[in-house]
Parts: structure tokens; C-alpha cells; sequence
């Protein structure tokens, strides 16, 4: 075995651990070549949060446009104060907008959907959604039409 | 001892796993002469080998080598002043993934910016004098251990060292590559002037080479002279050494308890 | 009962000085500028042994892993009829924990246990007293690269281990039980996040590779050099070294992914 063989078979290691690692990101993560996209933030006040959590996903009409940044009580309100980003390219979400928590399929994980409203004006970065709808508790539900409320 | 020393041992004690293997040692290793440090197996010659290559510290007492005193030396000007050093380990230890070219090769590669064909040129001539010059391109596994010590050897001489140290080169040879090895000994001495330590329970041998020789055993020095003084010295001990007596002062048994108590026979026989 | 206390105290001082000299002997090993035109050979050499050698056994687990995680998911994820989940699940169990974790036990078996017997064969053999005599640092010489090696090669093997394994996930639950590959790859891209989840896979790793080769170079160097001696320093690497993984993973998984 010679240096030069030694140094080539080394070399094709460290290769195939670079792919392995673009694998990863690219194939496994979803990371996108182009990321680092610009974003911006925007907050919804919700009653009850539910089962979202912080990285989840934000859409509209079922197309991934954002993410859940954080999840914070507001102490005066009593409400949860949810940050997401959304994608800079989408910069025209009508300012009427609701965001309303879904559960994808029966039990699967939940996320905020956008339901588009009407308005010409759009919201802009840092502004807070006007209306939303909490995440539909199964219990409650059941609770309230058990006692025919 | 009226001679330039190259190395002084003074009062030097060193103990081993509670061990005391030196117990106040001074020797002087006159420069430019072989000396030979001779003893029973044990008695602490190849530590001694070690204490004065700095890989062993002394309990106390002061080794000095050329002018410097070894246990004032900090790791870095240690290892600088090793290479004026050659030892030639009892067991040879050649790097076994390399093969006796570049075994021989090694001290050069690492310690000289020399290029390749002077360095291929020293190597040779090295082998050569070791007499394997045709063995260059095996690999240590398939030397035999009298080989693989002259290998080392020619190693240890790569760099054409001021003093140079044999761990029983002796054991193991043939007598051509004994007689071989007797005369390179000599000769390395007299053509580069080395200052050589010759270390074996060779009686013959190492006197019939050394100007100057010192026996060790009990963690003491019982005799050292040049050959002539020793073969007439008085002390019981080194006669019972060089004439190979099996009964006299020095033990032949490691230190022990009475024979009779680990026979089991003290006083419970009844 | 004083005799108790006192064998406790001395196995307690025991552990802290043999730490510490692991310690100074990693100072050790570490100190000093590396020399990169003798450097480098050297650790080309070792990351081929280290590394590219232990290639083979990590492809293969890998492979086995990913098939048998594909098989245990779909049956326990299909009794909620969500076997779509399975590609996330995999993905999300290999790149987090089973790919650091299992690569660093094979790596400790297969290249720790031989670069402490090699170390310890070299020290029985005096090559090492042979190298310090003649001037030549063996801590710098046989030891760093080694241990960088080690370093190195770690991750990459773990990185090709999480590979190897979702690909070996996707031939059972995709080929073989016909989940829809569409939601395979899209359920995971959903769920890997490439920082919170690959990186710190990967940071697992480095980390374990630094434990895993210091353990293995230093058994090998402070071994008794004696064949048993050789034995039971390999030993130790081996059992060291899980334990060391199993304890770290805990640790580093708490710390990463705890919510705390
Ligand atoms: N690594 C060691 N640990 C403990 N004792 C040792 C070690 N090496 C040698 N000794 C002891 O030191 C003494 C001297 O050993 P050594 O110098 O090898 O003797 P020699 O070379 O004269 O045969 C012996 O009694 C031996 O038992
Ligand atoms: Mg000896």
C-alpha cells in the first residue's frame, strides 16, 4: 500500500461522507439550496393552542408557507401568544385573514391554517391576526352536547 | 579515575514497585572508551541503561551526561539532547510496520532535512557494516532475533551518535555474527571515538572488548576497574562473578523468604 | 466496617488519579504545533485503518438496522393506520440517536480494540522507549494521529451509518410493503429539521469519537506490557468506551432535546 493509495482511498471516504451529508439535508431535512429565505413574523392570539408546538408548520390552502416560531402566555389577557414566520414571497396575506388551528387527519399532528379573507389590505410584518379559532377540543365537544348547550 | 568522564552516576538510588534495584550507585563512564557494565540478570542493568537516557528518574542522586545534568532537563531539551544518544534495546525493537530499510531510514527522516539519495546511500552503508545489506527490503517479522538486534544496530548508528548503548547485544548471535559484532563495537569506538556502554553478563566477551568495566549486583557497584584490575581483585564477590561459581556471596535467588517457610516445612511438620 | 470505608476511599482516589493521568496524557498528546509534512502521512495512514476499514461492518448494520426498523415500524405504526409516519420515524431515530450510538459501539469494537492492542504490542515491544531514545516524541508521533483519526473518522461513519439506514428503511417500507415513497421522503423532509436534528447527531458523534479514540490510545499506551496485560487493556477499551457512549448519549440527548 503506497502513500498515493492510501491518500485516494482516504480521500473517496471523506467524499462519500460529504454526499452522506448532503443526503441528509437535502434528501432527509428538506433543506433547501435556496433557504435562508427571507421571512417575516406575524402573531395570532389564540385561546387554546392545543397540540401545536414551536417549528410546526403554518398553511394556506393546504401549502406549507411558514413556521410556528414560539408559543407564549400573554399574563394580561390570559391568551396564547403564537409568533410564526412566513415566507417573504408570500407578502399578501389579506389583513382579514383568520388563522385557525386543523389537525391534520384524525390524529395527527396539528397545525395554524390560514382562512383567507377578502380584505385588499394585507398584513404586515409583526402585525397580529384580528380573529382566530382556537383548536377544536374533542372533550369539550362532547361535554357540550352531552349537556345540550 | 583520572579520565575525562562522559557520564557520572553519583549516589544515585532508584526503587521499582517498592523495590530498591539501586541502593547509592556511582559509576563514571570515561568518554571515548568502551565501558562495560556487567551483573547477575536483575541486578538493574538495563535500568541503569534507562536512568541515564532519562526515561527513568532517580529517587535521589545526580546522573550527569556530558557536562549536563539529566534530571534538569524539561521534556522538549530531552528529547533534543536524546539524539546525540543511540541505544540498542535488548529485544531490537524495530518498528514492525516498517521494513529494515526504512527502519535504518527513520532517525534520519525525522531529525535531518537530508535528501533521499544521501540518505538511501547511509542506510546502505549502515547495513553493510551490520553485514545485511541484502535484507533491506524485509520486514522485522521475518528477520531472526540476532538479525533483527543488528538491524537495530545499524539504527542506532544512523546518526552517528556520541555515545552509544548496547542492552546485551551479545545474546542470541551466532558466533560470526558475535565475532561481527565484537569488531564493529571496537571499531566504532576507534574510528568515530564513540563513547560506548557495553551492558552483558558476557564475562569474556565484553572483557576481552572493554577498556574499563563495572560489576553491579545488590543494587551496589562491587567492582569496576579496567580488565586486568578486576581478574585480580580481591573481593570474593567478582571473583564468584567472573569465574561463574554458583555458591559465594552474590545470590544467585531472587530475594526470598526462608526455602522452609514457602515449602511449608517451618515447625508444622509434626 | 473502617476497612470498608477506607478500600472505598482508596478505589475513589484510584479513579481520580487514573483520570488525571488520562489527562495529562491527553495534554500530552495535544501539546505542540503538528509538523504538516510529517503530520499528514501519518494520519492518512491511521484515518484509512480507522476509517475506511471499518467502513464495511458500518455499511452493513447500517443496511440491517434501517431494514429492521422499516419492519417494527410499519407493524406498529400501521395499527394506527399511519404507516406514512414510518419514513419520519426512521429518519428521526437513526440520525438522532441510533447512528452516533451504534456507529460508536462498532467503531469501539472494531478500530478501538485494535488501536490499543497495536499501542500496547508497540510498548511491549520497546518500539516505544526506542522511539523517546531517539529523540522522538512517541506521545506526538504514534499517538495524535491516531487519536485525530479517530476524531475524524467518527462522524463520517456515523453520518454514512444514518445513510445507509434510511435507505435500508425505504427498500422494506417502501419496495417491499408498498408505502407510498411519496410520503415516505415528504413525512420525513416535514419532521428532520437539518440543525435541530442532523447537526446535533452529528455533534453526538464528534463527541464521541474524541471519547472512544482517547480511551483506546490511552489503554493502549499505559497497558502492562504483557500479553495478558495487552488482553485486559483491550477489554477495557471495548467496555470503557459503551459505557462512556451510553453515559455521554444520555447526557448530550438531555441537554438537546430535553424541554426543559
Ligand atoms: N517495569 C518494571 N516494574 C517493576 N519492576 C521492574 C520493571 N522492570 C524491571 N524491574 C525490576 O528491576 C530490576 C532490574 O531489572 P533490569 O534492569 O531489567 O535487570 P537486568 O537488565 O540487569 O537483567 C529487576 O529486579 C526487575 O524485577
Ligand atoms: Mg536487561
Amino acid at each position: 500500500m503506497t502513500q498515493r493509495t492510501t491518500d485516494i482511498t482516504v480521500g473517496l471516504f471523506m467524499l462519500a461522507g460529504l454526499a452522506a451529508l448532503l443526503f441528509l439535508a437535502l434528501q432527509v431535512s428538506g433543506l433547501s439550496p435556496k433557504s435562508a429565505k427571507s421571512t417575516y413574523t406575524i402573531y395570532a392570539d389564540f385561546n387554546d393552542t392545543g397540540g401545536i408546538t414551536p417549528r410546526g408548520r403554518v398553511s394556506m390552502a393546504g401549502v406549507t408557507v411558514g413556521s410556528i416560531d414560539s408559543i407564549t402566555l400573554n399574563k394580561e389577557t390570559f391568551q396564547a401568544r403564537v409568533a410564526m414566520s412566513i415566507h417573504g414571497d408570500v407578502d399578501n396575506i389579506p389583513a382579514d385573514s383568520a388563522a385557525v388551528i386543523r389537525t391534520s387527519g384524525l390524529l395527527g399532528e396539528q397545525y395554524i391554517d390560514i382562512s383567507i379573507g377578502g380584505e385588499m389590505d394585507s398584513l404586515q410584518p409583526g402585525d397580529t391576526f384580528y380573529s382566530t379559532q382556537s383548536a377544536m377540543n374533542i372533550e369539550r365537544l362532547i361535554s357540550n352536547f352531552a349537556s345540550g348547550k | 579515575m583520572g579520565l575525562d568522564s562522559y557520564i557520572t552516576l553519583k549516589d544515585v538510588v532508584f526503587s521499582r514497585s517498592e523495590r530498591r534495584v539501586f541502593n547509592g550507585v556511582s559509576v563514571e563512564i570515561p568518554r571515548g572508551k568502551i565501558t562495560a557494565i556487567m551483573g547477575p540478570s536483575g541486578s538493574g542493568k538495563t535500568t541503569l541503561l534507562r536512568l541515564v537516557g532519562g526515561q527513568l528518574r532517580p529517587d535521589s542522586g545526580s546522573i550527569v551526561v556530558d557536562g549536563q545534568s539529566i534530571g534538569e532537563l524539561r521534556r522538549k531539551e530531552l528529547y533534543k539532547f536524546r539524539e546525540k544518544m543511540g541505544m540498542l534495546f535488548q529485544s531490537g525493537a524495530l518498528f514492525t510496520d516498517l521494513s529494515v530499510y526504512e527502519n535504518v531510514a527513520f532517525p534520519m527522516r525525522v531529525h535531518t532535512k537530508l535528501p533521499e539519495d544521501m540518505i538511501n546511500d547511509i542506510v546502505l552503508m549502515k547495513l553493510e557494516a551490520v553485514g545485511l545489506r541484502g535484507a533491506r527490503n524485509l520486514m522485522p517479522s521475518e528477520l531472526s532475533g540476532g538479525m533483527n538486534r543488528r538491524v537495530a544496530l545499524a539504527r542506532s548508528i544512523a546518526l552517528d551518535p556520541e555515545l552509544i548503548m548496547y542492552d546485551e547485544p551479545f545474546a542470541g548471535q551466532d558466533p560470526i555474527g558475535m565475532g561481527v559484532l565484537v569488531k564493529l563495537i571496537r571499531d566504532l569506538n576507534s574510528s568515530m571515538g564513540l563513547t560506548s556502554v557495553l551492558v552483558s553478563h558476557d564475562v569474556q566477551e565484553s572483557l576481552s572488548i572493554c577498556h574499563y568495566a563495572c560489576i553491579i549486583a545488590d543494587g551496589k557497584v562491587i567492582g569496576a576497574g579496567s580488565p586486568a584490575e578486576l581478574q585480580n581483585h580481591p573481593s570474593e564477590q567478582v571473583q564468584q562473578f567472573l569465574n561463574g561459581h554458583p555458591d559465594g556471596p552474590v545470590p544467585f535467588h531472587y530475594p526470598s523468604s526462608a526455602a522452609a517457610e514457602d515449602f511449608g516445612l517451618a515447625g508444622g511438620v509434626s | 466496617m473502617i476497612d470498608k470505608i477506607a478500600s472505598f476511599g482508596r478505589s475513589g482516589a484510584d479513579l481520580v488519579i487514573s483520570i488525571g493521568r488520562a489527562g495529562r496524557f491527553l495534554a500530552g498528546v495535544l501539546s505542540g504545533v503538528p509538523r504538516p509534512k510529517t503530520g499528514f502521512p501519518l494520519l492518512m495512514k491511521q484515518l484509512y485503518s480507522v476509517g475506511v476499514l471499518s467502513l464495511a461492518i458500518i455499511v452493513v448494520s447500517g443496511l440491517f438496522i434501517g431494514m429492521v426498523l422499516g419492519l417494527q415500524g410499519y407493524t406498529i405504526l400501521s395499527d394506527f393506520g399511519s404507516e406514512a409516519a414510518i419514513g419520519q420515524m426512521i429518519a428521526l431515530t437513526l440520525v438522532r440517536e441510533l447512528g452516533p450510538v451504534v456507529t460508536a459501539l462498532l467503531f469501539a469494537g472494531r478500530a478501538g480494540s485494535a488501536l490499543t492492542a497495536e499501542i500496547g504490542l508497540m510498548k511491549a515491544t520497546e518500539q516505544l522507549s526506542s522511539m523517546e531514545m531517539m529523540g522522538v516524541d512517541p506521545l506526538r508521533r504514534v499517538i495524535a494521529p491516531r487519536l485525530w483519526a479517530g476524531f475524524i473518522a467518527m462522524p463520517i461513519l456515523a453520518i454514512i451509518f444514518s445513510m445507509v439506514g434510511i435507505w435500508g428503511g425505504m427498500l422494506v417500507g417502501v419496495e417491499w410493503l408498498g408505502v407510498f415513497e411519496g410520503s415516505y421522503w415528504g413525512n420525513m423532509q416535514a419532521s428532520v429539521d437539518f440543525w435541530d436534528d442532523v447537526v446535533n447527531g452529528i455533534i453526538k458523534s464528534v463527541v464521541f469519537g474524541f471519547v472512544c479514540a482517547w480511551i483506546a490510545v490511552y489503554q493502549g499506551y499505559d497497558c502492562v506490557p504483557t500479553s495478558a496485560g495487552i488482553s485486559s487493556a483491550t477489554t477495557k477499551t471495548v467496555v470503557y468506551s459503551s459505557l462512556a457512549v451510553l453515559g455521554l448519549d444520555f447526557v448530550l440527548t438531555a441537554v438537546m432535546f430535553g424541554n426543559f
